[in-house]
Formats: structure tokens, C-alpha cells, sequence
């Protein structure tokens, strides 16, 4: 399990003095900002991947920059690594305890602190909800795009760190398109500031660098969001398909229309029935998929651009199509994909989410070979994802109580996103490498690549502190996996036409 | 998740229940974005994963300390969370089973003891309640005075109606209100005086046996009741009538009561639900309609009835405004007040600000505890909803309920 770190190939700390990294840590923080115990501490040990479990040496929760940056100095001082936190919903193991840790949650920067409508922008604190930012801002008829599934609980940081997307980023962009400028604190304790008010700033765009940078490079403690207008009207199509192929195909022909939906995703029969009962939205569920086609604009546009979906999915062989008869059907159509991972919780008692991409004319292609998988695997695999743009979620369904199905979900994941490698695409669309996919970065990146990485990652943190062993696997793992990977000279999926 | 119970607990169909409900909990933290107090205090052990987290690890057999049982405290039971839960997580139920575990195993002190015992032996004690509910300011002296109303009407049908313990004391008015109502609408109402508290303030003050004794009566006097034609058992305490929905798991280890507790618990009425059925008809149009409604968590959240008593009440004429943030709880929480009162007093401050932000004449509640709770520091009296129903039935003059201290 990769929740075990390894000496060997990952990152190595001496060991700290406990006590007075307790003593030390008591002084920078408020009272109840910092939790000793191991009773206390046990929550914190894993995040929405909940498979991986590490225990930091302690829990602290700071309320200012000021202490955030206090702790952080400490850390440096005393060789300590430091994991940050947000909501804890991440699924890549982003927030995974490094073992001996400083655990830095954010959930106390919970403000939002000023909203300027007329610039469409808003100063919030890292651990506002990313839904909590759209409901503040409704008032002004304004909203913030990026809405990941998980949004009525994940916090904007997070959101930054992982360079979350959503449904509506095929149309709106990913975090790092939708904010402007970002407090950080540096490994150090030093407070910078990132980009700017203005949409450009002079120098490298470092915002991007830090956007994604999953807590390698410092703590986010403020973010600027840009906020946008909320469209004059939006319409969602449902279209079912009585096999996944067709539903595949009907995504690439949209896009290849030139329609850009605001939405658009996929559910396959078992996502729809686990959302179904949960929501209540209306799915039929005797169909093999469904797609969820949302348009916004003017009316006209919207009326227009819904038709041409409507037809195209037809064509490639919808059994039905129809659109919401209201907004509160509308709302429930969405409701039903936004739950649509937890509610798997409904039909065993744990589930992986696989975040890869691909091309999206290749589709069908990857959806025939993870159903094989499946069957190869012996684990049942529900797909929900981001059709519109590539991004697949396959959820392995698994029972953890049941000997070696952790470890066998472990290497379908690791499977799936190989071929997601192989087919053209990435091994992530948006949840982040975190712990998750450290040794498939081996497999999407070269020696020099990793080494350049290495590189900037010292440029920031040259001991190595923040977040070890995430994100950017060390050149000994990545040794280690190659080997084990290349089994008899033979690649993965070596009869599949590579890009 | 995964959960292995261990200890006597694993044989019990308590165990049973909250490996159920543990197996369902994906761990996705979509829960924490409604629970009230971990919106307080940002700290994941005062949210609903942190919670099911500390049990978790209690019932795996871990050791446990005052934190675990300082969080759990610390939960208002107001089931939020599982307004939010995509995977159909009970959380009250392993909250239950969880509280009674570490009740066992973990020592409170003595100030912490002598706090419960006297709320259990208060609620027992009527007229003493009363006195000190009056002196601490905590209910006004008088009561709201009503015309008496002859009661014309053939009563076609009947119900039984659950006399309360600290409702009976500080609020005797809200029955006589619901009486009144249910017989214009046809049907009697019937208290039975061996049925009076549903045992909730005793199980969530670490007396579970002394609860299960209420119960044991409670169920013994209403299954007489419907055995002799009562069609329901309406409470007008929705925090009471979510105990007694509750009562199948309160009994899960009693073979004896077990079908029986089923049966009393699916003949609970909120007396909404049962109005809605059979809507009242104004005789007059409110003195003062515009009103805030406060749908209680135990409305809301568990029987799913939120938004019932607003359409109800503008059937008659009234005017609910919006409110805002209509799941946070407002802090009442039973002895939560009491017992958690930093909390709580937030939660309170923060709902009389979003209940008064449109300026209404009164607010329209649905339980006792947030009646008590929200009247203690309210500017603008506080109300059982029936009252209103029961204010425009006939001739009865509106009055204040609440006089300035």
C-alpha cells in the first residue's frame, strides 16, 4: 500500500525531538490550536482517500497568517516536515500524513473577506468553501465557475493546491484560470504575494506555478477568486444510451461540432443507479449510460445549441433524449452527478476514484478496455466523469474488510491509468497526483523531467519539507517502479497503438 | 469504511447498528459542511466525520478519553448531516450507540455528573420545574390566556397526544392549544398519564436504562391506546417525536419490545403532518401576519417535514418570510443548552439575526426546546405554531405569550 512511505525511495527525516516541537508549536498557536493526542489525532490521519492512513506527530490549527507562518518557521528550524490540510475531501491523498508531521489544517481560515462586485473578484481565506463563495456572491448575480463535485465541503485552497476543476471547467477553465492572486507563506515563514489585482502581472506567471503545486512549494493563506456573471439561461439535456460505445461517440461528436456545453458528463448504468437512489433525480436507470448535456447563454443560443446535441446523440444512437422541464429538475440532474461518488457508498462499503484523462475521441476505446480490466481485476468499476473534457472517474468498487481487495483496487487504479498514459492522456485531470499516483508520474514523465521538477521544488524548499514524498516521485522510485513495471522487457498495453 | 467492533458490543444488535451505519460512511466530508458546529470551531473533531472517526475508533477497541467524549458532547444531534450525506449515513444512530459505549468506559466528573442527574430529576419534578424555569427567567410567569372554546363538533376520530415533561411545566398552553385545533378539525385528542416523558432528556444523560423504562411504559400505555382505536400518537415536541421514531433502536436488544417499539413509532404524527391532511379553516384573518417561521432540526432533518408549517400557516393567512441558513440549529438541542452553553448562546445570537432579519411579529416554532431556548433572549415573542393556527380558528383574542422581563 502506497500509505507506507519507504525509506529507500522516499524522502527521510531525522527524527525530532517531540516535546519541544510541542513546546515550541504551543507558543506560536492559540489555545486549542494544537492536538497532542493520538485519540484526537486519528481523524486527521487520512482525507477523502480514505484507503491511506498515516499519523502526524501532532495537529496544528492555526487562525492567522501570522501563526501560520510562526509554525512554519518553527518546522524549518527544527528539520520537521509539514503536510497542509484543507477540508480533508481531496481523493488523491494530497493532505496524507507524512508519518511524524506537522499536520497544518486550515479550516479556521473561514472568512470571506470582501467582495468587489463591480471588479468581479473576491478576498477569501483558504478555507471557505468553494460553495460558499457562489452563495456570497449570488446577491450580485454572480458566481465562481470551478465546481468540484465535492464543492458544498471543499475548501478553495485545497481547490488551488490541487488546481481543482468541475463540471463547468470545459467551458469556464480550472482553479488556475478563474483566480488572481494568492497569499503564500514560504517554507521559511516568509509571506508573499502572488500575482496581483490586475489580470497581468510583470515576471514569470508564478501563479500558475503555485496553482496545482499540491502544497510542495508553501501554505496558501489568501486567494483572489475571479468571479463571473451568471449566464441568462441555462438548459440541461439528458440523452441515455443503451450501450456506453454510443454514449462515448456521442461526447466526441459534440465537441468535434464546435459546441461548447457548459457541462458534460457521463454516468454509467451503476454510477445512475446509486445516484438515483440518493437524489431521486429522475434518471432512468435501465439504460447502459447517460449523458448530461448543459448549455448556457442567451436563450436563443442555448434553444439552438441543445437541438444540435439532441440530434447528434440521436444519431449516434440515444434510446431518449429530453431536457429538464424546470429549474428544479435542472438542479436535480446535477444534484444526482454531484453525489454520484459518495452514493457509491450505497452499493459497497468502499470505493477508489480514478482521476485520468484522455483524448476524447478515444473514449469507447478506454471505456471497453477498463470494463476488461474489470473483469480481469474481478472488481466491479463505475464510471462517472467529466465526458465533455476528457476526464474519466472510474470508481472501483471494493471492500475493504475483504483480504487483499485494498491492494488489488490499488493496482486496477494503477492499471486504468496507464492506459490512460498509453491511450494519449494524463494520469490526472484534477484531483492531483497527491500519494496516489506518485508512481504512475513515473510512468507520464522522463528522468530530466522529474529531475527539472526536483529542481523548482528546491528553488522554493530546498530541505525538502513540505508535503515529502507527494506529487513528484524521487528518481529511486521512480527506478524501483520502472523495474518492476517493464515486466519481461514488456511495457503495459503493449498492443495498444501509443500517441 | 471499514470497521472491526470488538468487545461485548460486537454481539449486540446495537453493534450491529453501527457497523451498518460505519460500513456506509465513505469518509468523503461532505457532512462537515453543514454541521454547525464545526462551522464554530473549524476543528474536524467538532464535525460529523471527526465524530464518526472518534466512535470508530472507540468501538475498534481503542482507548478513549474525556477528548472523545468532549466532542461528542459537543454534537447538537440536530442531523444535518444527514440532510448532506450522499451515502445515506445514519449518523444518529452510531451517535447513540457511541455515546452509550464511552459512557461506560469513560469517567465524568463529579460537576459534570451532579449537572445530569438534577436535569433528569427536574424533568421528573413538574411544578418544582416550573417554579425555577419562572425564577431563572427561562419561561415568563404568565400564560397566554385563550377564551375557552366549547367543543361542538362530533369527535369522529381519536388520537393520543403525548403530555411532555418540561413542556407539561413550562408550556401547558400548547396542548391546550392542539386540542382545541385537532377537535375543529374532528378529531379528539387524549393524553395518558402513564405516557408523559418519551425518555429522551434521561438517554442523552447517560441514563439509558432509566430511559428505557420511560420507553417500556410509554410504549405499554399507547399500544392500549391504538389497540383501542387511537389512530396515532400526535407530539407536538418534534424533538420528543424524533426520540420516539428512535424507540426501535432505543429497544434493538429487547426481543420483547422490539416489534412493538415499531409499531409505536410508525404511529407518530407531527401535528402538521396530520393538519396538512385535513387543513383548519380561518374564521379570521391574522391580527399580525407577517411571522418567521423556525423549522427545528428535529422537524427538518429526521421526519423531512421542513417548509410544512410555513405552507400551512399561509393557507391561513399568514405571511412566513424567508429565512436564511435554515439548517443551522438554533442551540437548543435538549439539555445541550445547559449542559454546552458557548455554543449554544452562538447558535442562538445567530438565529434570532437570520429569524429577525424581515421584521416579524412573531416566530413560529415547532418544539419546546428551541421555544424555551429562543424566548430566553428573543425581542420578539416566541410561539408554537399551533398557537397561530389555534388564534384564527374562532373567537379567540391573540395575546402576548411573552412578557419583557
Amino acid at each position: 500500500m502506497l500509505d507506507q512511505f519507504d525509506s529507500r525511495i522516499d524522502p527521510t527525516f531525522a527524527p525530532v525531538d517531540r516535546q519541544r516541537l510541542i513546546a515550541r508549536l504551543q507558543e506560536a498557536l492559540p489555545e486549542r490550536g494544537l492536538i497532542t493526542k493520538t485519540e484526537g489525532m486519528r481523524v486527521y490521519e487520512t482525507d477523502g482517500l480514505a484507503a491511506y492512513r498515516g499519523m502526524p506527530s501532532v495537529v496544528a490549527l492555526p487562525e492567522t497568517t501570522a501563526q501560520v507562518s510562526a509554525v512554519l518557521r518553527i518546522c524549518a528550524e527544527m528539520s520537521t516536515p509539514v503536510v497542509a490540510r484543507g477540508a480533508g475531501t481531496g481523493l488523491s491523498g494530497g493532505a496524507l500524513p507524512f508519518p511524524g508531521c506537522v499536520l497544518l489544517s486550515m479550516t479556521r481560515f473561514n472568512r470571506i473577506l470582501a467582495i468587489d462586485a463591480q471588479a468581479r473578484m473576491a478576498r477569501v481565506q483558504p478555507g471557505v468553501r468553494n460553495l460558499a463563495i457562489s452563495e456570497a456572491v449570488a446577491q450580485f448575480g454572480l458566481f465562481y465557475a470551478p465546481d468540484p463535485s465535492s464543492q458544498i465541503a471543499c475548501s478553495i485552497g485545497g481547490n488551488v493546491a490541487e488546481n481543482a476543476g468541475g463540471v463547468h471547467c470545459l467551458k469556464y477553465g480550472l482553479t488556475v484560470h478563474n483566480i488572481q492572486r494568492l497569499e503564500l507563506v514560504t517554507v521559511d515563514g516568509e509571506v508573499l504575494e502572488i500575482g496581483g489585482d490586475a489580470l497581468d502581472t510583470p515576471g514569470y506567471d508564478l501563479l500558475a506555478l503555485i496553482t496545482g503545486s499540491e502544497g510542495l512549494l508553501g501554505v496558501i493563506t489568501e486567494v483572489t477568486v475571479r468571479l463571473l456573471p451568471n449566464p441568462v439561461h441555462t438548459q440541461v439535456l439528458l440523452a441515455a444510451f443503451p450501450d456506453v460505445r454510443q454514449a462515448g461517440d456521442a461526447v466526441a461528436r459534440i465537441i468535434a461540432a464546435g459546441i461548447i456545453p457548459a457541462g458534460l458528463e457521463m454516468m454509467d448504468r451503476l454510477a445512475v443507479n446509486a445516484a438515483e437512489n440518493h437524489v431521486h433525480a429522475g434518471y432512468p436507470v435501465d439504460v447502459a449510460a447517460i449523458l448530461l448535456c448543459e448549455i448556457d447563454g442567451a436563450a436563443g443560443d442555448v434553444e439552438d445549441g441543445l437541438s444540435r446535441v439532441g440530434a447528434i446523440c440521436l444519431e449516434a444512437g440515444a434510446s431518449e433524449v429530453r431536457q429538464a422541464r424546470d429549474e428544479a429538475e435542472r438542479r436535480r440532474f446535477w444534484a444526482g452527478r454531484k453525489g454520484a461518488f459518495p452514493a457509491m457508498g450505497r452499493m459497497a462499503p468502499d470505493y477508489y476514484c480514478i482521476d485520468g484523462t484522455i483524448p476524447r475521441r478515444r473514449l469507447a476505446e478506454v471505456l471497453t478496455e477498463i470494463t476488461r480490466l474489470s473483469g480481469v481485476y474481478g472488481l466491479p468499476v463505475a464510471n462517472v466523469f467529466h465526458a465533455g473534457d476528457g476526464n474519466l472517474h472510474p470508481l472501483i468498487l471494493y471492500d475493504a474488510a475483504a483480504s487483499g481487495e485494498v491492494e488489488n483496487a490499488e493496482a486496477l487504479g494503477g492499471a486504468i491509468l496507464e492506459l490512460c498514459v498509453a491511450m494519449g492522456g494524463t494520469i490526472t485531470g484534477e484531483h492531483g497526483v497527491g500519494r496516489e499516483k506518485i508512481n504512475q508520474m513515473c510512468v507520464q514523465f522522463s528522468t530530466a523531467e522529474i529531475e527539472t521538477f526536483e529542481a523548482l521544488k528546491a528553488s522554493f524548499d530546498p530541505a525538502g519539507l513540505l508535503n515529502p514524498g507527494k506529487a513528484i516521485p524521487t528518481l529511486a522510485r521512480c527506478a524501483e517502479y520502472g523495474a518492476m513495471h517493464v515486466h519481461n522487457g514488456q511495457l503495459p498495453f503493449a498492443d495498444l497503438e501509443r500517441l | 469504511m471499514r470497521a472491526y467492533i470488538r468487545g461485548p458490543l460486537a454481539e449486540t444488535a446495537a453493534g450491529a447498528i453501527a457497523a451498518d451505519v460505519l460500513k456506509a460512511c465513505v469518509h468523503c466530508g461532505f457532512c462537515n459542511a453543514t454541521c454547525p458546529t464545526f462551522q464554530i470551531t473549524g476543528d474536524e473533531l467538532d464535525g460529523p466525520r471527526g465524530r464518526i472517526y472518534l466512535i470508530k475508533q472507540a468501538l475498534e477497541g481503542e482507548p478513549v478519553s474525556r477528548l472523545t467524549q468532549h466532542h461528542l458532547d459537543r454534537c447538537l444531534s440536530c442531523r444535518a448531516c444527514e440532510t448532506t450525506c450522499p451515502s445515506g449515513v445514519e449518523y444518529h444512530r452510531l451517535l447513540d450507540v457511541g455515546r452509550a459505549e464511552i459512557a461506560t468506559r469513560v469517567a465524568r466528573p463529579w460537576h459534570e455528573r451532579l449537572a445530569r442527574r438534577t436535569i433528569r430529576f427536574l424533568t421528573g419534578h413538574r411544578q418544582l420545574l416550573r417554579a425555577l424555569l419562572i425564577l431563572g427567567r427561562k419561561i415568563p410567569a404568565a400564560q397566554p390566556k385563550r377564551a375557552a372554546k366549547p367543543i361542538a363538533a362530533a369527535l369522529s376520530r381519536k388520537m393520543s397526544l403525548l403530555t411532555g415533561c418540561v413542556q407539561s411545566a413550562a408550556a401547558p398552553h400548547f396542548n391546550a392549544s392542539t386540542t382545541r385545533v385537532f377537535a375543529a378539525a374532528g378529531i379528539g385528542l387524549t393524553e395518558t398519564p402513564a405516557a408523559r416523558c418519551c425518555g429522551a432528556v434521561a438517554f442523552h444523560l447517560d441514563a439509558a436504562d432509566e430511559a428505557r423504562a420511560h420507553v417500556r411504559r410509554n410504549i405499554d400505555a399507547w399500544i392500549a391506546e391504538l389497540d383501542a382505536g387511537s389512530e396515532a400518537i400526535v407530539v407536538n415536541a418534534s424533538g420528543c417525536a424524533t426520540f420516539i421514531r428512535d424507540y426501535p433502536d432505543v429497544l434493538a436488544d429487547d426481543p420483547e419490545y422490539a416489534s412493538k417499539a415499531h409499531r409505536v413509532a410508525r404511529a407518530v404524527r407531527d401535528p402538521v403532518e396530520v393538519l396538512r391532511e385535513s387543513p383548519p379553516i380561518a374564521a379570521s384573518a391574522p391580527a399580525n401576519p407577517r411571522i418567521a417561521v423556525h423549522d427545528p432540526c428535529t422537524l427538518r432533518n429526521g421526519p423531512g417535514l421542513e417548509g410544512a408549517v410555513a405552507r400551512l400557516l399561509s393557507g391561513l393567512g399568514y405571511e412566513p418570510q424567508p429565512i436564511s441558513d435554515t439548517h443551522l440549529c438554533c442551540g437548543s438541542a435538549g439539555s445541550y443548552s445547559l449542559l454546552q452553553p458557548t455554543l449554544s448562546h452562538r447558535l442562538r445570537a445567530d438565529k434570532l439575526e437570520v429569524l429577525t432579519a424581515n421584521a416579524p411579529a412573531a416566530i413560529y416554532t415547532a418544539n419546546i426546546g428551541c421555544w424555551m431556548h429562543l424566548g430566553e433572549t428573543s425581542s420578539t415573542p416566541v410561539r408554537h405554531w399551533i398557537e397561530a393556527v389555534d388564534a384564527v380558528l374562532g373567537a379567540i383574542q391573540e395575546t402576548q405569550t411573552r412578557e419583557t422581563p
